[in-house]
């Protein structure tokens, strides 16, 4: 035991330094390096977007280094405090990347050639509260609606629905015919509930934007009807979830969907692209229905991921480059139809070639387009509202909670913390 | 030794019992197996069924060692986990024979004060401990990795290590010191061949974690040249798609070197008592 | 701190010369263990005493202690996360151990064919990546899938079967059986251990009075292997205090549904690191993990002080 242990010890001895010169010896060009969540997108920065980058930029080398979404706020909040982040930072919207932005992690962005390519909208996911500084390059928003097998709606007979009594009415034939699960959405994993559920439907009844900016100016409350009525309206989704459905997880759901078995997803336009790969179906979607027929309908559109400098990188000024390269029309179209679903901000209009991201696309021309209404502002406190919404839906779909209570504790949350400017 | 004398109903019964709770352990494991060999949508649809020549597919293992250096994970996961193994119980059962063996000021508190590791998760110390490595120079080198399982997996070996060597027979230790043996050679040459057993569990206790984490290569060295293969197999976990094909080949993959790793040290545990040096 | 104690060694007036090798024996666990361990642990547990306070660190005292047992909701998070780990850890003690000490019970029996086969087959679970565990149980305990469904078909029993994940009721026993499952091979290994360490003279001379089977195991063995399944109690209680990963891996990190298997871990990980648009919050965190330490450590203690202590040791 002793000599092996010995043997090990030596070969290790041996090998460690060997580690060290190894990483030692990459720092001639200006290399790169991008901290993102977005795992889903390896293929395409390694495959078409730095490819291009790089052809305009020789000497600047950049890599993608991509992690698990759910380790990434630590891990970059670790690495950023200990100084050995990568040079560009994938920035969550709103209060994340705000936070770092005041702890002096991230650069300010005012006077990069490009940011004016945005309008202030597409900014405000990653502009002081002030508006005066921008501290992160906009990359791409995301759109919520539903998804629709066309093969099941032909072989029911069924229409598009445009308002809600024709949605549940869509439902229950679905329900009748037995043939296909009408929805295919599950509550274990809570986050489709909120984001899915409530964020998805909510804006039609809190009229987008007023509602938003009303609740962060104290004018309404969570327990307000126009708040509490999105709930009443999940509640009612329960008995068309497929069995089980408190233990069905996210990818339980797109499976379901993907593999034909279920006629209706509750989505994010960020479902388009692994659908298209998945389903060997015909896919269509539709905007979340109105209440009566000729109501202004309202969408989701949420800005969900920029770019920003590190304040600290090494080499600030390839970073720069690259960042107003991502600013440019040429990026925006190059991941707009890379990532159908993640759509541009950028001020120029995008040509995509997906259909289906045409046509979620399309209903920013006749809908109000608003964002989540826990994202700013009511969102940067304790308990994290986002989170409570999360919890609540879940509890409000699996009927453990009534849509009052649900809408009391959240506000209750709120107000343990927020107070509205006077 | 053993008058083998059990009779075979008992027998049988015992071997009910073990294949019963043998099938429960394994169940779950073979699912994983088979099932990294489907395609994505027979693994869903028909998840208890074997593959089938419709049904089979590598693609799973394409992409795993397609993507990145996997060869290279697996190398970098060994070093990790031989080394730290290594320190370890080196360092460990020194420790654990000066505290189980020597009345000295201190001792009792000494033996609290390593044992404190194991009361609070070292994942607390992140920041303090990335700041240490990005001064000593060791960001993005395995020795990082090796210093935190080292670490990390001390308190636990000492504790387990110090109480099994308070069996070890006094009377043995007296008639090496007598014999003029040093201190050094009692503990290496008559007492750590008698706590082999000990040794091998620790062993086996330290490997589990230090194999199957995924927080320190992450924090401490996610450099390419540096990644572990359970890093490597979080790749393919992503926000909105997770390629299950990939992930449940790459973990496949990787439980090959940890049951071969714990083949040996269990081989170790049975050998040592069976020697019968002590007895 | 130790090396006030071994110089001490060299002042206290003792018959034999300095002990060097004591300090050589200590030295480097001492070492490594210090510096990458305690120090930046103390570096992070000093943060529960201070808080931001106008946008500059503070220190505020016991102030975060009576935040998190004073504020309405943090204090009934953290109650919850206690209970439902002390749930946990009464399952592991109720279920893993004697399950663990029946196991390597049947193994150790001299003359058993195939032990070496199921004794690793039975450790392979702990030998998995989290990853691997919560997958391959939620597609068993999945209500659309269906392994567990048809599987209970099977024998008849498809009426009892639910959710078990999804339901407030009962998704903690099934997380918590779900680790049970893995860890199963820890109590195992370390009581084979043990039992084999049991000399057979021993043995023979309890066959010799008649002492067989079943009596023989409870009246000679038991006796003999209570120091392990001391270490092994501890070892539970320390682990399941910690546990963290697998909770994580099953039910994300809100620990749902509606927080019921939310366990200290858990919380913990949520305040000191965040968790999507929840930002952490460092100093809630340190005092968090600050009375997590104190609870394992009253626990270790116990044992050390109370248990351990009252406990014959045989050497053989």
């Amino acid at each position: 035991m002793t000599r092996i242990l010995k043997s090990i010890l030596f070969a290790t001895t041996v090998l460690a330094p060997a580690g060290l010169v190894a990483t030692g010896a990459s720092a001639q060009t200006a290399t790169l390096t991008i901290e993102s969540w977005r795992n889903d997108d390896l293929p395409i920065w390694q495959q078409k977007i730095i490819p291009a980058f790089e052809a305009k930029n020789p000497g600047i080398k950049v890599t993608f280094a991509p992690m698990a979404p759910t380790e990434y706020n630590s891990a970059v909040n670790a690495k950023l405090e200990a100084g050995t982040a990568g040079d560009l930072i994938t920035c969550r919207p709103f209060d994340l990347s705000l936070a770092m932005f005041q702890k002096g992690q991230l650069a300010p962005l005012n006077d990069l050639p490009g940011i004016s390519n945005f309008s202030d909208v597409g900014k405000s996911a990653w502009t002081t509260d002030d508006g005066k500084t921008t501290f992160c390059v906009p990359m791409a928003s995301v759109i919520h609606g539903f998804i629709y097998n066309k093969k099941a709606f032909a072989d029911a007979g069924v229409q598009i629905p445009k308002t809600e009594d024709e949605f549940f009415a869509v439902l229950e034939k679905f329900k009748k015919d037995g043939k296909y699960i009408p929805l295919a959405m599950g509550t274990k994993d809570q986050w489709e509930s909120a984001t899915m559920g409530y964020y998805n439907i909510g804006p039609n009844y809190w009229k987008g934007e007023d509602g938003r900016k009303a609740l962060i100016a104290g004018k309404e409350k969570l327990t307000d009807a126009d708040w509490v009525e999105p709930y009443k309206t999940l509640a009612k989704w329960k008995p068309y979830l497929g069995d089980g459905f408190e233990a069905q997880t996210y990818p339980d759901s797109q499976n379901l969907f993907t593999l034909g078995r279920a006629a209706i997803y509750p989505a994010g336009s960020w479902e388009i692209a692994p659908f298209k790969a998945q389903a060997d179906f015909e896919m269509g979607a539709f905007p979340p229905p109105v209440k009566k027929a000729g109501d202004t309908c309202y969408i989701s559109d949420h800005n969900d991921i920029g770019i920003g400098l590190n304040a600290k990188g090494k080499n600030l000024e390839a970073a720069k480059k690259f960042l107003s390269w991502v600013a440019s029309p040429e990026f925006a179209d190059l991941y707009a139809n890379a990532a159908p679903g993640f759509f541009s901000l950028n001020s120029t209009p995008v040509k995509m070639q997906d259909a289906l991201a045409q046509e979620f696309v399309s209903w920013r021309q006749n809908c109000k387009q608003t964002i989540r209404p826990s994202a700013a502002i009511v969102g940067r406190g304790q308990p994290n509202l986002d989170l409570e919404m999360w919890r609540v839906s879940a509890n409000v779909i699996n009927g453990t909670q009534t849509p009052e209570q649900a809408a009391a504790e959240t506000q209750k949350g709120l107000d343990s913390w927020y107070k509205p400017a006077k | 030794m053993s008058k083998a004398r059990s009779a075979p109903v008992r027998a049988a019964f015992i071997h009910l019992a073990l294949i019963a709770y043998t099938l429960v352990a394994l169940f779950p494991v073979f699912l994983t197996l088979v099932n990294s060999f489907k395609s994505r949508s027979a693994i869903f649809s028909q998840p208890m069924a074997l593959p089938t020549p419709s049904t089979f597919s590598l693609i799973g293992y394409q992409t795993v060692l397609s993507q990145g250096n996997f060869v290279g994970y697996f190398q970098n996961s060994l070093i990790v986990t031989v080394a730290s193994i290594a320190l370890v119980l080196l360092f460990g059962a020194m420790a654990a024979f000066a505290l189980s063996e020597y009345r000295f000021r201190g001792n009792t508190l000494m033996g609290l004060y390593l044992a404190l590791g194991i009361m609070i998760p070292i994942r607390l110390g992140t920041v303090a401990i990335l700041q240490g490595m990005v001064a000593a120079g060791l960001v993005n080198t395995l020795t990082s990795l090796i210093l935190v399982y080292t670490a990390q997996g001390l308190p636990l070996a000492i504790f387990i290590l110090s109480e099994f060597m308070r069996t070890v027979s006094d009377d043995l230790k007296s008639a090496g010191r007598i014999d003029g043996l040093s201190e050094y050679a009692i503990f290496f040459r008559l007492v750590l061949p008698l706590v082999r057993p000990a040794m091998a569990t620790v062993a086996v206790f330290t490997m589990i974690p230090i194999w199957n984490d995924l927080w320190f290569p992450l924090i401490l060295a996610p450099g390419e040249g540096t990644k572990t293969v359970t890093l490597g197999a979080q790749m393919f976990i992503g926000q909105f798609v997770t390629n299950w094909n990939a992930v449940l080949s790459a973990l496949s993959l990787a439980i090959l070197p940890v049951m071969v790793l714990y083949v040996i040290f269990s081989r170790q545990l049975i050998r040592g008592i069976t020697s019968g040096a002590v007895k | 701190m130790s090396d006030t104690e071994i110089t001490d060694i060299e002042t206290v007036p003792v018959k034999r010369p300095i002990r060097w090798h004591i300090a050589v024996f200590l030295a480097p666990a001492f070492l490594v263990y210090t510096a990458v361990m305690i120090l930046p642990l103390i570096e992070t547990l000093r943060l529960s005493l201070f808080n931001i306070v106008e946008g500059q660190l503070a220190f505020v005292g016991f102030n975060n202690f009576k935040t998190l047992f004073g504020d309405p909701r943090l204090s009934a998070d953290f109650w919850n996360a206690l209970r439902n780990n002390v749930v946990f850890f009464i399952i592991h003690m109720l279920v893993q151990n004697p399950v663990g000490i029946a196991i390597a019970a049947m193994l150790s029996l001299p003359g058993l064919r195939f032990a070496a086969f199921y004794r690793s087959a039975i450790f392979v679970p702990t030998l998995l990546s989290f990853v691997i565990v919560g997958f391959i149980w939620k597609l068993i305990l999945s209500p659309i899938w269906g392994i567990a469904p048809s599987l209970m078909d099977l024998v008849g029993l498809k009426w009892a079967f639910a959710p078990w994940l999804g339901k407030a009721e009962t998704a903690l026993i099934a997380v918590s059986l779900i680790s049970v499952w893995q860890y199963v091979g820890i109590p195992m290994m370390l009581i084979y251990a043990a039992l084999l360490n049991i000399p057979d003279e021993v043995l023979e001379a309890a066959e010799c009075d008649g002492i067989t089977g079943w009596s023989q195991f409870w009246k000679i063995k038991l006796p003999l292997i209570l120091p392990s399944i001391g270490i092994v109690s501890v070892l539970t209680f320390v682990g399941n205090f910690n546990a963290f990963d697998l909770i994580y891996t099953v039910q994300g990190a809100l620990a749902g549904p509606n927080g019921s298997t939310d366990i200290l871990g858990t919380l913990l990980y949520r305040t000191f690191f965040g968790f999507q648009n929840q930002m952490g919050d460092r100093s809630m965190g340190a005092t968090i993990a600050a009375v997590m330490f104190l609870i394992i450590l009253a626990g270790v203690a116990l044992y050390l002080f109370v248990i351990q202590r009252r406990m014959r040791r045989y050497q053989f």
